[in-house]
């Protein structure tokens, strides 16, 4: 007992228990990355379709074909609440969410079945998951092919044929793709184009009959190329609607999906191990690559990945100028006194606004202010549609650049802090202006100081969602930022943003428990992009340390 | 010496002093231009801070008002009533002998006196429900005629040049509907809803009658059939009736009388059951002298001799009986009698004037005089108003009616409603609420900022106390007791930690923790307990060691030996979870709380909040907090440690007290990104702004209040300004936060320095 006393008055314990603290952080750091990094990236593994009976007490006994997406145990009385049908001395039970698919055919693709009463599972070979561009996933088996609504195949003979014709359409529909929305998408903004054209004339006063002549000519021009791509288009839309496919869902309904809606085929049960890591990284580059479907719940990033790295770019190529000037000025000119002083208060306090305060201040001064400004002087014939004074592109990575500021600063002051005073004089003694010497000196040796800010400030800028919200960011775009119709970079246009993604499908989504996957790759991903860019940063920091403490000695 | 240089560099001593001037020119102006460049950080904050002051302060401006013109032609004499239109142009008086007369609202000017369809006198008057253009005349043969003012738009020869063309129309027929016989009528209400009008008439005696009509539109036509019901005597007036008031609900009729009496009658009830309250507005020497409904035909507006406007509504007592409360009253004048009130058709507010030529502005809601002025000499006789608020006529009893410019656009807000208790129509008490917007055109709009304040603070709260013992304590063992190996793996991982997006956190928060908090919550209990009671165990049985057990793991390691016991009591409380659920709680906690104790549990709570949040504020305390303790000077800790201190001891007594102004700032520079935190709170919140401090209930703060109902806010509304004005009093609140935090380190690295 004396022991324990004595051991309490030493402090002891207490040293523990701080010791602990740092050990919950820990384990609540590289917990949260492992838990991001698991549900995120194990979404696109292909999971076994499984198939079994299931017996409810009020209905009759059915088959269910689906992948296991989650179980739990929970207390019986709680299911029992639920309706179900539980045995009194069953304490707690297993639940599992099964992802049966096939909405359109059963009304939901999610359900809770007792782990008990779902009997006979098995693993058959030949069942098949079907990715479709309309109500989800399909899961069941392969009956038949069919061309023009005859059967071409049926049995085993089918599958061949399906991966065929498959191609076929998929191939098709990248053509449909590609003029609907490049050539198509490209005309139409012409249109729009010589719209503007000819209210600006007439703003002008100069709408004279030769410039009307002149307009008709283009429109007639610009509807002529628009009839040819819709002939094609039209040509198009009916050889992809050929064929269709026939399977057999679980409860025995045969259901006929037009090849033309279908992303993919798979039957995971089948795949072998290296079969199954090669789909593994093709679904992966599916996600980076594709856009999304779905309002968003399936398909790809891609479009966000675009718009998130467009905003940092032009968000970087604002704040590195600003924030290295002003690091210069606090560490290079400006005399230590009340002034460098109010400054660091200034950028502590640029610092710790919250980004919610950013996001409205970019909306009423840059938006509705600057941008309203903008549009009565250089846009009047786009009136009364707003061309800058909305959200957009220009204005989310003002306001973002106005937001990372005091990460540049505060990063390239301390490389600055870093360069030895020696340096500084030995230039200034061989007849350097001071000027010379920071940009011939000092500038480049703390480059690696102001990347470090710059990738601190993009990790931030990539992160940040709150204030995007109200000053650019959308949960659909229907056209990138750049693309090929001049001039090429639109400014003005709204963009997608991974952040915003993960809120927008994590909670906006009409159906979260199909987006969840999706929201956790996602997650994933921007969690790697920051983790990298981060730990990219903190290496170069420390890489430079070391170089000024060798020059120093 | 021209030819040294001329040797040295190859040119003349001419051209390289041309050279360093301009080499000096060049510096000269980078400094000046750096110099620019540095103050626009302070420029960015101060433009910041004014532009939001700018947004905001129009909403404090009284209104403005502007004497426009006099309408000299102007000859009626007290009409019934007169009234705007919507552009101000045209207006409309009733005459008590010629009926319905447009006239110009510039010059006073005759424009048309549309003919009525019978020629009896008009003894009575009535308006529809505030906002709506329907009024009612009754006449000496006790019937009642319905008429509506139309008007249309002609365009000249340009856009700009147009005329309003007055006209009257008759919803509800031109036919009178009789409803006394022979007598005239002495006073009248009515209302018209979509499928039933509502007349009451009182005769000279005082009697009471009420009949209603069944409205039925044909669809071919645009006409309205009516069909009668039954005649109704209501309950005769006690006293002597001043007006008659109908609900906009047609439910209950209120009988203003002499003597500062007020009658509720229900009209739902038989009969001899519908008085259900008689009230002594204002004590018996005051006379109600003006009356009418606000915007809704909700409430009553009665102007008395003292100069007093009260408002004033049916609420339900505890018994559930219908009274008159009054709830809230505006001062006109001291001591002079308001003569005349007119409500707003679009707002909660109204225009009175009284006995001695004053007028005053007044919204409801905000309890707030927005504007008042002496406009006349004598006593106002009647105020006129357009639908939109911008054009006013007043007329004095003496001299013709002057049309005023309103410039009243944020009437509905005042520090009073934002930050004290308002009792909004149809609420039982007065409470403090927010809700901003709703379908319904006569909506009494709710900006009080303190339940979004109220959550702002119970969210920081909870996560400063998640995020301070963790981070605090982490610190101090990183700083003081760690291996300096081990700590530069340390705190670079807790560092990265700050640079997790807030989205995933709220994502991960919402979506993952919350429904695992409400499924065991009964482990997340066992969690707080089990943790510290394990790492104290194991520090126990660590000193019971043998020597040389322990000493193969060097000092400073602990952290290292606990994260497995960490992550056992994490997973035993896990594991627990459900047989204690079972054992002491029927199978759930949560329903165990709802059910048994009352509490109520929303999965998106303030627990999950500062959970969440406290792990996005524990990096930012725990970087500053570290960099204090490990800035203290080593000579201090070796002096306490050579005296005999042991390593407690000397944190406790001398590190601790030493870094107390960096740990205050830490915690401070912690509150404020608690404060202004916005996605982990909008996405593991409901978003509910009540009032509670329940843990298990959730909570709006004012940044996730921005960030929800910005993007549907109309530019410049009231709306707008006061998500503004949150944004300030955010941003006024870090600004503090950050300033004391930032002088506070400057003072200390300037007492380090000294060291």
């Amino acid at each position: 007992m004396n022991s324990v006393k004595q051991w309490f008055r030493k402090g002891d314990p207490w040293v523990w228990l701080n010791g602990g603290a740092v050990a919950i952080s820990m384990v609540m750091v590289i917990g949260l990355l492992l838990l991001v990094g698991y549900r995120g990236l194990s979404h696109f593994w292909p999971h076994t379709i499984i198939q079994g009976t299931y017996t409810d007490a009020d209905n009759q006994p059915y088959t269910v074909i689906g992948e296991i997406s989650d179980e739990e145990w929970v207390a019986a009385s709680r299911v029992r609440d639920s309706g179900k049908d539980i045995p009194d001395d069953v304490k707690v039970v297993k639940r599992m969410l099964i992802k049966t698919g096939n909405r359109d055919v059963t009304g939901l693709d999610f359900r809770w079945l007792v782990a008990d009463n779902l009997t006979d599972v098995t693993e058959p070979e030949d069942v098949m998951m079907v990715e479709r561009r309309e109500w989800g996933n399909f899961y069941g088996y392969l009956v038949a092919m069919k061309e023009n609504g005859q059967v071409v195949a049926s049995g085993d003979a089918a599958l061949a044929e399906l991966e065929k014709r498959l191609e076929r359409a998929l191939d098709l529909f990248d053509q449909i793709h590609d003029i609907e929305t490049k050539q198509i998408g490209a005309i139409n903004y012409q249109v729009e184009r010589l719209r503007l054209k000819e209210k600006r004339l007439d703003l002008e006063g100069n709408l004279t009959p030769a410039a009307k002549e002149e307009l008709a000519q283009d429109r007639a021009i610009l509807d002529q190329e628009y009839a040819v791509l819709k002939a094609e288009l039209d040509a198009l839309n009916v050889e992809i609607g050929r064929d269709s496919m026939v399977a057999r869902t679980m409860n025995d309904v045969e259901k006929e999906i037009p090849l033309k809606l279908v992303v993919q085929y798979k039957q995971p049960n089948k795949m072998g191990f290296f079969t199954k890591v090669a789909d593994y990284f093709h679904q992966l580059w599916l996600f980076l690559s594709d856009d999304p479907r779905e309002a968003n719940t399936e398909g790809g990033v891609f479009p966000a990945i675009f718009g998130t790295v467009m905003m940092v770019i032009l968000m970087s190529v604002i704040v590195t100028p600003f924030g290295v000037v002003a690091a210069v000025y606090l560490r290079e000119y400006a005399k230590q006194g009340p002034l460098t002083r109010t400054i660091r208060v200034a950028v502590n306090n640029l610092a710790g606004v919250p980004s919610i305060v950013y996001g409205v201040f970019g909306l009423g001064f840059f938006v509705y202010f600057l941008g309203g400004s903008l549009d009565a002087l250089f846009y009047p014939e786009a009136a009364p549609s707003p061309v800058f004074g909305t959200p957009g592109l220009m204005w989310a990575s003002i306001t973002l650049a106005l937001l990372t500021l005091p990460v540049v600063i505060v990063a390239t002051e301390e490389g600055l802090t870093r360069i030895p005073k020696s340096l500084r004089e030995g230039s200034l003694a061989l007849g350097a202006t001071k000027l010379e010497t920071i940009t011939k000196v000092i500038l480049p040796m703390s480059s690696p100081a102001m990347m470090t800010g710059l990738i601190l400030a993009i990790a931030r800028a990539a992160g940040e969602v709150a204030p995007l919200m109200l000053v650019g960011v959308v949960k659909l775009a229907p056209t990138l930022p750049l693309d090929g119709n001049f001039p090429y970079l639109h400014l003005e246009r709204k963009f997608m943003h991974l952040g915003f993604h993960i809120y927008d499908v994590g909670f906006q989504s009409p159906n979260v428990e199909a987006a969840r996957p999706l929201v956790y790759a996602t997650a994933a991903l921007l969690v790697v992009v920051i983790v990298v860019l981060n730990l990219t940063a903190i290496m170069i920091r420390n890489r430079l340390r070391e170089k000024y403490r060798a020059l120093e000695t | 010496m021209e030819s040294t240089s001329e040797a040295l560099f190859g040119v003349s001593e001419e051209r390289l002093s041309k050279m360093r001037r301009y080499r000096k020119l060049k510096d000269q102006a980078a400094a000046h231009a750096i110099s620019v460049g540095g103050m626009s950080v302070i420029f960015a904050i101060c433009l910041i801070f004014f532009y939001l002051l700018y947004e905001v302060l129009p909403l404090f401006i009284p209104a403005d008002m502007e004497e426009r013109t006099t309408l000299t032609s102007y000859q009626l004499d007290d009409p019934w009533f007169t009234v705007l239109e919507e552009q101000g142009q045209v207006a409309l008086s009733v005459d008590r002998n010629r009926g319905p007369i447009f006239f110009s609202a510039v010059s006073g000017e005759e424009i048309s006196n549309p003919e009525l369809p019978v020629t009896t006198a008009i003894t009575a008057f009535a308006k529809d429900a505030p906002g709506l253009k329907t009024y009612a005349l009754g006449l000496a043969d006790g019937s009642v005629l319905i008429q509506k003012p139309s008007y249309s738009i002609e365009y000249g020869a340009t856009t700009q040049d147009k005329t309003v063309v007055p006209d009257i129309i008759y919803p509800l027929g031109s036919e009178p509907i009789q409803m006394l016989d022979g007598e005239p009528i002495a006073k009248l209400a009515f209302r018209a809803s979509d499928d039933l009008v509502r007349i009451i008439v009182a005769n000279a005696a005082g009697e009471l009658f009420m009949k209603d009509y069944t409205k039925t539109e044909s669809f071919l036509s645009d006409e309205v059939e009516l069909e009668e019901l039954d005649r109704v005597q209501l309950p005769s007036v006690s006293g002597t009736l001043v007006n008659l008031l109908l609900s906009a609900d047609q439910r209950w009729l209120f009988l203003v009388e002499n003597g500062g009496k007020v009658e509720v009658l229900d009209l739902r009830n038989p009969v001899a059951e519908m008085r259900v309250d008689i009230t002594n507005v204002s004590s018996a020497d005051v006379e109600i002298t003006a009356s009418d409904f606000l915007l809704g035909g909700y409430s009553l507006l009665l102007g008395d001799s003292n100069g007093v406007i009260s408002q004033w509504f049916l609420t339900y007592d505890e018994s559930n009986k219908p009274y008159l409360a009054k709830v809230r009253s505006l001062t006109l004048t001291e001591g002079v009698p308001v003569t005349t009130l007119q409500t707003e058709h679009r707002r909660k507010g109204f225009i009175a004037g009284d006995a001695e030529g004053n007028v005053g502005l007044f919204n409801t809601t905000a309890e707030r005089e927005v504007r008042d002025e002496k406009i006349a000499g004598s006593a106002i006789q009647w105020i006129a108003m357009s639908p939109r608020g911008d054009s006013v006529l007043f007329k004095a009893t003496d001299g013709a009616p002057l049309n005023f410019h309103l410039e009243n656009e944020h009437p509905e807000v005042s520090w009073h409603s934002m930050w004290n208790k308002v009792w909004y129509e149809r609420y039982s008490e007065p409470t403090f609420t927010w809700q901003s917007s709703s379908a319904s055109n006569d909506f009494e709009p709710k900006f009080s900022l303190m339940p979004l304040t109220f959550g702002t603070m119970k969210a920081a709260f909870y996560a400063m106390v998640v995020a301070i013992p963790l981070a605090i304590c982490g610190a101090i063992y990183t700083a003081y007791f760690m291996a300096p190996g081990l700590r530069t793996k340390v705190k670079p991982t807790i560092e990265l930690m700050e640079a997790m997006p807030t989205v995933i956190l709220g994502f991960l928060a919402g979506l993952w923790l919350a429904p695992l908090v409400e499924a065991h919550l009964a482990g997340v209990t066992s969690i707080l307990i089990l943790t510290p009671l394990f790492c104290l165990l194991t520090a126990f049985l660590w000193s019971r060691l043998p020597r040389e057990l322990s000493s193969r793991v060097p000092d400073g390691y602990v952290p290292v030996i606990l994260i497995p016991v960490v992550v056992f009591a994490g997973a035993l409380s896990m594991w627990l979870s459900d047989p204690i659920e079972l054992a002491f709680f029927d199978g759930s906690m949560r329903y165990w709380l709802s059910n048994e104790m009352g509490i109520d549990f929303d999965q998106r709570n303030s627990l999950v909040v500062g959970l969440a949040m406290g792990f996005a504020v524990i990096p930012t305390i725990f970087s500053i907090t570290e960099d204090a303790i490990f800035a203290v000077p080593k000579g201090l800790t070796q002096g306490s440690l050579a005296l005999g201190a042991t390593p407690w001891q000397t944190l406790v007594r001398v590190v601790l007290p030493t870094a107390s102004p960096g740990i205050f700032s830490a915690l401070m520079i912690g509150l404020g990104r608690a404060v202004g935190e916005t996605m982990i709170v909008l996405m593991a919140t409901g978003n509910t702004p009540i009032m509670d401090m329940n843990i298990f209930e959730g909570l709006r703060t004012l940044s996730a209040n921005i960030a929800v109902e910005m993007p549907e806010a109309e530019v410049d509304s009231t709306h707008f300004r006061i998500l503004f004005l949150s944004g300030l009093v955010l941003f006024i609140f870090t600004f503090l936060v950050n300033t004391t935090a930032e002088v506070v380190r400057q003072r200390l690295r300037e007492k380090y320095g000294s060291l």
